[in-house]
């Protein structure tokens, strides 16, 4: 071709250098972004590990608190608190979640089942310290700090994970088997409940084990609801202990030995969470290696 | 003519490939040089051979059809041409590919000015979701700053070539998505020209239009011939007989590896083929 | 022995105990109930704020966000330096968490093996699984002794002194390390996984063909993506970024533990300040007047309806990436 523009092509070899040179820089940035975005991941995980391993032992796991002066015990009343907290969280959660998704997956086209969908992101994308403002009005106003609010605050933050969840996991279950069981004469909640859910459970699981993962660490809703406290306690109507409302009264208190501990309790709830999610995607890779 | 079914003919022994000598003969008679030339070329997915040892020659302002039954390969020879199995992870190639004198294969060779001298249409037109000026303008823009009068030129120009000026001349700047079937396909052709490639590969460039803009683009493909060197797949094979100058004929043999069993003169190949295959297939006996 | 008469089906004896008799209407009553209840926590949260915010509303009004004094004792109340740092904040947070999560997405979309692709996304999602109060420690211990306190004293040096530089209040001192621009750094690193999630997501949603037809015509890897996939996904990234600017506005404990917690409005990253969230978790425990709570609680409203806005408009967005239909083709000449 020997018109204006192919000759002009022809003759450009730094243009064709730049572009080369260009190419190779951008995606060789891209890879740094990477890394560069798992050295906090790394760091942060590092420096819990070194900084809380020092303040981790048998006894610090397994005493309450005590004053710095009488050498400032350990956090067994949060580890129990927290327990408390988001078991009664889950039991309020799961059922509520899994039968939401139930609904969103029967009705998927109809305005409230996406109205619900859209519900589900929504809430989950409420900051925790709105939700815990609610519940501070709903139930506190009138009964005061207790165990029960915490745990409602926290409910209501693992919904939408659990719905979420359990939705898609229940959208991959096959129709046929669905239909199977309908054509069978199963009433509805039958065939949900002794077929559909059944297929679903991995996700309600790893839904549960990431919802879990989720609200171990929220701090912010408890300051208003259960308000955390010293005290080893299974009161339900009283504020309670928790392991990230420890946190962080250890690590904003002047005392090194506080500060200490502060670490060893980020230890504790991030090998939880790590757990929770590894533990989770671990679950939903065998489940879908399962299904091939 | 059903495309869902890939055909191995009982064959008892896979024909000898073609070689680039016997066929060159053809061209060389008539005067015309081998714009792209395959030496014993042979596609690879892992350790699974899609392509078996194709030798044969593409002739410089010539439309060249492949043609065979689905699945057969034709669209990875297509592909190989332009080195766009490269993207596919597993893909090899062995043989050769020359394209002009240039081995296009070799280590030294860019792939993207190859991807420029050899242009390409898929199957289903694949417009940008940019206006249709900025369509056909992609890729000149990649090789320089260019004046806009200059640009306005080559856009106008291009679309021009591909039959399609006339028709949105107007409305440059409407989005090139918003065409109809087949004026985005020739919108994809306007664009492949505007960067002034010497050869345009087209992958069953009608089989997503109706009859209408399918007899446009052959129309245009013949234009196109003047100026460009055309190798086209394509699974119709009246279009083939209407449109192409050479044709090779694929198969799929037994071990499920793609061949090319002739080549030659289009008329030739639909009138008196040489292989019982050929014949079976262009008579629609099967395929 | 079987029967071989047909059975005919047993006529059921009232209306509510057919409707019970299979257990369907309780079901879809109380799935329906659960339903109802995510979209009625929704609304309810909207309504207890506002019915609890009435107090400073209705004294204050629109005044209330554009005082810039607070002073509880005073009761003076104006949430004017929380909204701007948390704006500040959340800005800095956006500029530095953008390239970065777009980058990464961009890589783990575009360039990465497939097998390294599931794994390393996932370690860079595992950055938004830590909780916020552990990143507030590492915060306070590491991150601001070893990374934000020399970073703040270099741009203090260089790019803050007003005789050189009257022009460029962001970096001014004085520098204590807790600031807005610690703060905006670790949001950086909490909202990231989300913006290179989604737009992740995105990329992956743009159809194979565009690339084919770029790399086609001859563009290098770079300009393919640079400009066919990633205009094609615009407003998918666009909705991530929103989304991650919403958890950043929300975020409480560890804006709080960096952030220095002094309402005031300056000009200077490297000063410190308050965001929304902060204010309510810190002073939550010394209000004692109804006014004072009145105005926390209103400034959880200001974020409850922020957060909703940015959410809605957000999923909205990615929506509408996934619902273009990029098919061209099968028809008319």
């Amino acid at each position: 071709m020997n018109t204006p523009a192919a000759r002009r092509w022809t003759g450009a070899a730094a243009r064709e250098r730049k572009r080369r040179l260009v190419n190779i820089l951008m995606l060789g940035l891209t890879g740094l972004a990477t890394l560069l975005a798992l050295v906090p991941l790394a760091w942060i995980l590092a420096e819990v590990v070194a900084r809380g391993s020092s303040a981790l032992n048998v006894e610090f796991l397994t005493q309450t608190f005590k004053p710095t002066s009488l050498g400032g015990g350990g956090i067994w009343h949060a580890i129990v608190g927290t327990a408390i907290l988001v078991g009664l969280a889950s039991l309020l959660a799961v059922p509520i979640g899994i039968l939401a998704a139930f609904y969103v997956v029967a009705h998927p086209n109809s305005a409230m089942g996406l109205a619900v969908r859209f519900g589900t992101d929504v809430l989950s994308g409420l900051p925790s310290i709105v939700v815990g403002l609610f519940i501070y009005t709903v139930l506190v106003i009138e009964r005061g700090y207790s165990a029960w609010a915490g745990s409602l605050a926290l409910a209501i933050l693992m919904l939408p994970v659990v719905t979420r969840t359990t939705e898609e996991m229940l959208k991959l279950t096959p129709q046929s088997l669905r239909e199977a069981s309908l054509g069978l004469g199963a009433p509805e909640w039958k065939t949900t409940f002794s077929v559909m859910l059944p297929a679903a459970l991995t996700g309600v699981v790893t839904g549960l084990m990431l919802a879990v993962a989720r609200v171990s660490g929220e701090t912010a809703p408890l300051l208003f609801t259960a308000l955390g406290s010293n005290n080893l306690s299974v009161a339900l109507d009283k504020p309670m202990a928790s392991l990230p409302l420890t946190l962080f009264k250890y690590a904003v208190d002047p005392s090194k030995t506080r500060n200490a501990q502060a670490w060893a309790i980020a230890l504790v709830i991030v090998a939880l969470v790590l757990f929770l999610n590894i533990g989770a995607r671990l679950i939903a890779m065998w489940r879908s290696r399962m299904m091939r | 003519m059903g495309q869902s079914v890939s055909v191995t003919l009982p064959v008892g022994v896979a024909a000898p490939p073609l070689s680039v000598a016997s066929t060159a003969v053809l061209g060389a008679a008539s005067g015309l040089s081998a714009k792209i030339k395959l030496d014993r070329m042979s596609v690879y997915y892992g350790a699974f051979l899609a392509v078996a040892e194709v030798s044969l020659p593409v002739y410089a302002h010539q439309i060249t059809a492949i043609i065979g039954p689905s699945g057969c390969g034709k669209s990875t020879l297509l592909r190989a041409l332009n080195r766009m199995n490269d993207l596919i992870p597993r893909a090899r190639l062995t043989g050769k590919v020359w394209l002009d004198d240039q081995d296009i294969y070799a280590p030294e060779m860019d792939v993207v000015d190859i991807r420029r001298r050899v242009g390409m249409v898929f199957q289903r037109p694949n417009p940008f979701p940019k206006s249709i000026y900025d369509n056909v303008a992609y890729g000149p823009r990649l090789y320089d700053r260019i004046p806009k009068s200059e640009l306005d030129e080559m856009v106008e120009r291009s679309l021009r070539r591909a039959a399609l000026w006339d028709e949105v001349k107007d409305k440059l700047k409407q989005s090139g998505m918003a065409l109809s079937g087949g004026q985005q396909q020739r919108l994809c052709i306007a664009r492949a020209i505007a960067v002034e490639p010497e050869v345009i590969l087209m992958d069953e460039p009608c089989s997503a239009l109706d009859p209408v803009a399918t007899l446009k683009i052959e129309e245009l493909m013949q234009e196109l011939e003047t100026d460009y060197t055309i190798v086209i797949v394509t699974h119709n094979m009246q279009q083939a007989a209407r449109v192409s100058d050479y044709t090779a004929m694929m198969m799929m043999r037994p071990d499920r590896a793609g061949q090319v069993i002739e080549f030659d003169v289009t008329t030739k190949i639909f009138t008196r083929p040489s292989d019982k295959r050929t014949e079976d297939y262009v008579t629609g006996r099967f395929g | 022995m079987i029967s071989t008469q047909p059975r005919a089906t047993r006529p059921a004896s009232s209306p509510v105990v057919r409707a019970l008799q299979h257990g369907d209407i309780p079901y879809r009553g109380v799935i329906a109930l659960s339903a109802l209840a995510i979209l009625g926590l929704v609304v309810g949260v909207g309504v207890m704020l506002w019915i609890y915010s009435e107090p400073t509303r209705v004294a204050a009004g629109w005044s209330f966000v554009v005082e810039t004094e607070w002073n509880p004792v005073g009761e003076v109340f104006g949430a004017a330096p929380f909204i701007l740092g948390t704006l500040n904040t959340s800005l800095v947070a956006l500029i530095v968490a953008f390239p970065l999560g777009l980058g990464v997405a961009i890589f783990l979309a575009e360039l990465c093996p497939i097998r390294l692709r599931a794994l390393l996304g996932f370690m860079v999602e595992l950055l938004a699984a830590i909780p916020s109060v552990v990143y507030g420690a590492w915060g306070i211990f590491v991150f601001i002794p070893a990374f934000v306190q020399p970073l703040g004293d270099f741009l203090m040096n260089k790019f803050g002194n007003p005789s050189r530089f009257p022009f460029l209040p962001i970096f001014q001192g004085p520098f204590f390390g807790a600031s807005t621009l610690a703060a905006g750094l670790i949001l950086a690193v909490m909202i990231l996984p989300t913006i290179s999630a989604i737009s992740r997501d995105v990329l992956l949603a743009v159809p194979r063909a565009q690339r084919e037809a770029a790399l086609a015509l001859g563009s290098t890897r770079w300009e393919t993506i640079w400009q066919v996939v990633l205009p094609y996904g615009l407003s998918g990234i666009l909705g991530g970024i929103i989304l991650g600017l919403g958890r950043a506005l929300g975020e409480t404990m560890a804006v709080t533990m960096v952030i220095g917690n002094v309402s005031q409005i300056s000009a200077s990253l490297l000063s410190p300040g308050y965001s929304m969230a902060s204010v309510i978790a810190n002073e939550w425990g010394e209000s004692r007047t109804p006014m004072y709570a009145s105005a926390l609680i209103e400034i959880g409203l200001l974020l409850f309806v922020t957060s909703l806005l940015l959410n809605i408009v957000a999923r909205l967005l990615v929506w509408s990436v996934s619902r273009r239909n990029p098919d061209a083709g099968g028809g008319r000449a």
